[in-house]
């Protein structure tokens, strides 16, 4: 744009006609490269206050339809004859709610519907089932991933799980404890004599995790698998969290508020 | 860029003001849900799964 004509007679700045004064080009052009970096540097902190509030708000909703929904599909199921364990059931579809996974150590009443799949589109709503790992108290490896930080964060805290920590699986018909590995007078995760730890970090391939044993053997054993990204807010490495079955299953009919363990 | 938004919101100050609002309003609700939603998911650090 021209600069309008300056009369040197004047003591006025220059103006555009309708009467505005217009800075140099230079300082427009500085002004709007300020401006934008600014705008960048607002649009970043709302990306991190979307990762870490917004996509907890909105997995909150997911997850309460997602309960009532699995209720849902319990109260329908016509009743199993006693004892009937889900494996006999069979896994859900990819997406349908699987079971209901319920940890104390990580708050009171702490509970997730935990989906089957293990895809971006199951994770955002809850914990996913690995696809083709052991059922809820089946011999093998019941393995669950989940989001650390952001999308509800169930995992957030799964470092905090200690040795002898229940994780309780809630299913249609029966309640699954399972007990975090390790010594749990000591603390310490190493401590079981099947070798398997109660929690490792591992590289981001190291499939062996979800092995049907852990560690890459034959089933053997009911354990039960988490994983999570580490450290939080990184996906550089993996934290797992390897659980076994504590006992048989508790049928719902028997004790339809749960074991004593969910009390914490 | 914000000053030539400014000077084209019609009105007085009060109604370019108001209008400034809604408009920031609108831009924060597109990121929040249509962008960023679909700008996360290619991001790297969402892993929580182990695979090969």
């Amino acid at each position: 744009m021209a600069e309008p004509e300056l009369d040197v007679g004047q003591r006025v700045p220059p103006s555009d006609p309708r009467g505005r004064r217009r800075d140099p080009l230079w300082q427009r052009l500085a002004r709007g490269a300020g401006e934008l970096l600014v705008t960048a540097g607002f649009v970043l902190l709302l990306f991190v206050v979307y990762e870490v509030y917004v996509t907890d708000l909105l997995n909150d909703r997911q997850q309460d339809q997602l309960s009532e929904e699995i209720q849902q599909q319990w109260a329908d199921q016509p009743p199993a004859a006693p004892g009937t364990p889900i494996v006999e059931q069979g896994a859900p579809g990819v997406g349908e709610p699987l079971a209901v996974l319920h940890v104390p150590r990580l708050g009171e009443d702490w509970s997730r519907v935990v989906l089957e799949g293990t895809a971006e589109d199951q994770l955002s709503q809850g914990p996913g089932h690995y696809v083709g790992t052991a059922l809820p108290g089946q011999v093998g490896n019941l393995a669950l991933a989940g989001h650390r930080v952001g999308k509800g964060s169930p995992f957030l805290d799964a470092d905090q799980l200690l040795p002898g920590d229940p994780i309780v699986v809630e299913t249609a018909d029966a309640w699954y404890v399972y007990r975090v590995l390790g010594g749990a007078a000591t603390g310490d995760y190493a401590a079981d004599p099947s070798g398997v730890p109660g929690q490792q970090i591992v590289a981001p391939s190291d499939v062996s995790v979800i092995a049907p044993t852990p560690g890459g053997a034959e089933a053997t054993q009911a354990y039960l698998t988490l994983t999570t990204c580490h450290p939080k807010y990184s996906a550089r490495q993996r934290l797992i969290v390897h659980a076994v079955l504590d006992g048989a299953g508790i049928s719902k009919a028997d004790d339809p508020d749960g074991p004593p363990e969910l009390e914490g | 860029m914000y000053g030539w938004i400014w000077r084209h919101l019609p009105g007085n100050s009060a109604s370019r003001a108001a209008l400034a609002l809604v408009l920031v309003l609108a831009v924060v609700a597109l990121l929040l849900f249509v962008v960023f939603p679909w700008v996360e998911p290619r991001l790297p650090y969402n892993d929580v799964t182990v695979d090969q």
